[in-house]
C-alpha cells in the first residue's frame, strides 16, 4: 500500500489540535492578519492614501464646487464667479447637444468596448488558443502594437487610411472622393476603438481560457458537446467573472476616452461627439469652465452607476454567494415553519 | 456492455514521441480491465486513445463490433471518470450528473428522474442542490462515477480513479468501486500506477512500459509469475529479489553461494540468467537449518512494515530483501539463514538477445 503525500483533510486536521478551529476562525474575522497594530499599518497605507486624496478626491470635490459656480476662463466671471446653484446641472440636462453627446457617448460605449472589443477579443482568444505558438506570438505583437501606441499616432495613422483623396482604404475599395469621417463620422470611430482596444480583451480572455480545466470540456466532448455547447456549457461560466471585470474595465475607459476627437473633432455638426469631446469643447473651448464641470460630474455619476452594476453582478452566482442564498432560504423556511 | 478490441494500436505525437507502441488488446464483455505502468509508459494515452480524446496513428479500436477508431468521442458510447473528477463548479450535484443527458436531448423531466436515481445507488440523494465545492473528495468521486453511470455507456474508463484521495478513503473506494463494477456489470478499462490498485481490483491487467504491453493476465498470473524482471521489479509491495546467477554443475551461483535450479526452467550448464524471488518467500532462521539450500547472511537493516518486517540480509556479493512475520525479527548485526520457498523462485535469461526474460520450461 503506498502512503500519500496529501495533507488530511482541514477540518480533522483543525479538530485535532485544542484550539486550531479558534484561531482559524479568528484570522477570518481578524482584518489584521499580519498583527502589525493599527498605527503602522495606517503608516504603510498613508502615502497610498495620500496620493488619491492629491489627484483623485481633491479633484472631484474641485469640479463639483466649480460645477455650481458660473466660472469661465475669460470676462469677467474669470475674475469674480458667482454661486449659480445648480443652473448648471439644470441647463446640462436641458440641453439637447448634452443629451445628444450623452446617447452618443452610449452607442460608442456600447457597439466600440462591450459588443466590439469584448467580441472580438474573446473570438481573437478562442480562435487562436491551440495555434502554434509562433502564431500566436505575431498576433500578440499586431495586436498589442494598436493599442500601446499612442493616440495621437494611430489617430494620425487612420487620418492617413481614412483621406478623401489619397486614403489607403479608397484606393483598395476603388472608392476615390468618399469622406469617410464625414459621412460616417460614428461607424468610423466605432470601427476604430473596436481596433484600437480589442488587444487588451484578446489578452484578459486568452489568460482567462487558460483557466478552463482541460478535463472539463473533456468531459464535455466524451458526452458528445459540439464545440459551441462547450462555449456555451463549460467555457463561458468559468469565465464569466473574466467577462464582467474586462466588460467593467473597457467600458469605463470608453466612456472617458478622448481620441475620438482627433479623428473627427466631434463633428460634423455634433455627429460624434461624445461626452469627453463635449466636454473639452465647452469647458476649454467655449471658456465655461463652470458648466464643463457639472458635466463632468454627471459623466463621473454615471462611470459610477455603471461600477457600481458591474461589481454587483460580479457578486453574484458565484459558490460562495449560493451558499449564503441557500442559507437564507432555509432560514426563511425555518421561520416559516415556526410560527 | 461490450468487448474491447484493440489491434496494432499506434500514437505518435508530432516530434516523433510513441506514446502507444503498437498494442493489441482485447478485453471481454463486462471485464474489470487495469491498465498499469510508471509514470511515462503511455497507460493513459492508451486510454484517451481509446475515449477518442487522441487520435490513433495507427491501428483500429473496436468497441462491440462496431469499428470506432475514426468516430469522435461522444459516439463511441463511453464514459469517462477523470483523475481530478473534472465536476463543472458552477452546477449542482443534479446538473452535473445529467450534462451527458442534456447533450443527448433528453427532457428535463426525464434527465433529473434519472440522475436523481442512479445519485440515491450511490447515496447522494441528500446532496443533489450542492456544488461541487460544497461536497468531499470521495463525495466528489461519486458524483462522477454518477455522472457516468447515468448516461448508460457500452465501456466505463477510469483515469487513476483513486490517486485524488486519502489513504485510508483510497481503501474504502477500492472495494466500492469493485462492487459497483460487478452490480452493473459494464467492461470497464481503468489506468493506474499503483500495482496493489490493480492487483486488488481488477479482472485481469496488462503491464505497460514505454508504450507497449509487457504483460497481459490475471493479477495472480502476473504476481505469481511475472514474464520479465521489469514486470517482476514493478508488482509487488517490496521488489523482488533479482540476482545475476550462472549454472555451474548442476547449481545456481549466485556468487557467494548457490541454489538449486527451481523446478520447470530449462536451463544448461553455463547459462547466464536472474534468479528472482519474492521477499516474502524467503524463510528465516536464527540457528543453521538442516536444509543445505539455506543462505547465510548478516542482517544489514531491519525495516517495520506493522504485521511484518523487511529485512535485508548481505550474503556474498549480495543484498537479499526478505519479508518476514514480526514474531521473526531479528537483531541487527545477527547471522540469519534464509531459505527459499520451494517452488517459487523464478529464472529470467540473464544475457541478450533476450536477457529479462522468464525462462520457458
Amino acid at each position: 500500500m503506498t502512503l500519500t503525500s496529501k495533507p488530511a483533510e482541514a477540518e480533522p486536521t483543525a479538530a485535532a489540535l485544542p484550539g486550531a478551529a479558534d484561531v482559524v476562525q479568528r484570522a477570518r474575522h481578524d482584518p489584521d492578519v499580519a498583527g502589525l497594530g493599527r498605527g503602522r499599518a495606517t503608516v504603510f497605507v498613508a502615502p497610498a492614501l495620500v496620493i488619491v486624496a492629491v489627484f483623485l478626491v481633491f479633484p472631484a470635490i474641485w469640479t463639483l464646487y466649480l460645477g455650481l459656480l458660473d466660472y469661465s476662463l475669460t470676462g469677467a466671471t474669470a475674475q469674480d464667479p458667482s454661486f449659480v446653484g445648480s443652473q448648471n446641472y439644470t441647463d446640462a440636462l436641458s440641453d439637447p447637444v448634452f443629451t445628444k453627446a450623452l446617447y452618443l457617448t452610449l452607442l460608442y460605449v456600447g457597439f466600440s468596448a462591450v459588443i466590439g472589443q469584448n467580441i472580438l477579443g474573446f473570438l481573437l482568444a478562442w480562435y487562436f488558443r491551440t495555434a502554434p505558438r509562433a502564431v500566436r506570438s505575431t498576433l500578440n505583437v499586431l495586436v498589442l502594437l494598436a493599442w500601446i501606441l499612442p493616440g495621437s499616432v494611430v489617430a494620425f495613422l487612420w487620418q492617413a487610411l481614412l483621406d478623401r483623396q489619397n486614403g489607403s482604404l479608397n484606393a483598395l475599395l476603388h472608392t476615390t472622393g468618399t469622406a469617410w469621417t464625414i459621412d460616417h463620422p460614428m461607424a468610423v470611430i466605432v470601427i476604430f476603438n473596436i481596433w484600437r482596444g480589442a488587444a487588451f480583451s484578446m489578452l484578459l480572455y486568452a489568460a482567462a481560457l487558460n483557466t478552463v480545466p482541460t478535463s472539463h470540456l473533456e468531459v464535455a466532448r466524451m458526452a458528445g458537446a459540439r464545440p459551441w455547447q462547450q462555449l456555451r456549457d463549460i467555457v463561458l461560466p468559468t469565465v464569466r467573472r473574466h467577462v464582467l471585470t474586462n466588460t467593467l474595465l473597457i467600458t469605463l475607459w470608453t466612456f472617458n476616452d478622448f481620441t475620438p476627437y482627433l479623428l473627427t473633432g466631434g463633428g460634423p455638426d455634433h455627429r460624434s461627439e461624445t461626452l469627453p469631446v463635449y466636454i473639452y469643447k465647452t469647458a476649454i473651448l467655449g471658456g465655461h469652465l463652470g458648466y464643463g464641470s457639472a458635466i463632468s460630474l454627471l459623466l463621473l455619476l454615471a462611470n459610477l452607476v455603471i461600477a457600481v452594476f458591474y461589481i454587483r453582478l460580479l457578486r453574484g452566482g458565484d459558490d460562495e454567494s449560493a451558499l449564503r442564498k441557500a442559507e437564507r432560504k432555509a432560514r426563511r423556511a425555518e421561520a416559516a415553519v415556526a410560527s | 456492455m461490450a468487448t474491447v478490441e484493440l489491434s496494432g494500436l499506434v500514437k505518435q505525437y508530432p516530434n516523433g514521441v510513441r506514446g502507444v507502441d503498437g498494442v493489441d488488446l482485447s478485453i471481454g464483455d463486462g471485464e474489470f480491465f487495469a491498465l498499469l505502468g510508471p509514470s511515462g509508459c503511455g497507460k493513459t494515452t492508451l486510454l484517451r486513445t481509446l475515449a477518442g480524446l487522441e487520435a490513433a496513428t495507427e491501428g483500429t479500436i473496436s468497441i462491440g463490433d462496431q469499428d470506432v477508431t475514426a468516430l469522435p468521442p461522444g459516439d463511441r458510447d463511453i464514459a469517462m471518470v477523470f483523475q481530478d473528477y473534472a465536476l463543472f463548479p458552477h452546477m449542482t450535484v443534479t446538473d452535473n450528473i445529467a450534462y451527458p443527458l442534456r447533450i443527448k436531448r433528453i427532457g428535463k423531466s426525464e434527465r433529473v428522474a434519472r440522475a436523481t436515481e442512479t445519485a440515491e445507488g450511490l447515496s447522494l440523494g441528500t446532496l443533489m442542490q450542492r456544488r461541487p465545492s460544497q461536497l468531499s473528495g470521495g463525495q466528489q468521486q461519486r458524483v462522477a462515477l454518477a455522472r457516468a453511470i447515468a448516461c448508460h455507456p457500452r465501456v466505463f474508463l477510469f483515469d487513476e480513479p483513486l490517486s485524488n484521495l486519502d489513504a485510508r478513503l483510497r481503501l474504502e473506494a477500492r472495494t466500492f468501486l469493485k462492487k459497483l463494477q460487478q452490480s452493473l456489470g459494464v467492461t470497464t478499462v481503468f489506468v493506474t500506477h499503483d500495482q496493489a490498485e490493480a492487483l486488488a481490483m481488477a479482472d485481469r491487467m496488462a503491464v505497460m512500459e514505454s508504450g507497449r504491453i509487457r504483460q497481459i493476465g490475471t493479477p495472480r498470473e502476473v504476481f505469481q509469475r511475472p514474464a520479465s524482471t521489469f514486470v517482476a521489479n514493478f508488482i509487488g509491495a517490496t521488489p523482488m529479489n533479482l540476482i545475476d546467477a550462472q549454472l555451474v554443475s548442476g547449481r545456481l551461483d549466485l556468487g557467494g553461494f548457490t541454489l538449486p535450479v527451481p523446478d520447470g526452467f530449462a536451463v544448461s550448464e553455463g547459462d547466464k540468467v536472474v534468479y528472482g524471488l519474492r521477499p516474502e518467500y524467503l524463510s528465516y532462521s536464527a540457528t543453521a537449518p538442516t536444509s543445505k539450500d539455506a543462505v547465510q547472511g548478516t542482517v544489514a537493516t531491519v525495516e517495520n512494515l506493522g504485521v511484518n518486517v523487511l529485512v535485508a540480509v548481505d550474503a556474498g556479493e549480495h543484498s537479499l530483501r526478505a519479508v518476514l512475520p514480526e514474531a521473526d525479527e531479528p537483531a541487527l548485526g545477527s547471522t540469519a539463514w534464509l531459505t527459499p520457498a520451494p517452488g517459487r523462485a523464478l529464472l529470467y535469461r540473464g544475457a541478450p538477445p533476450s536477457s529479462g526474460e522468464l525462462i520457458g520450461s
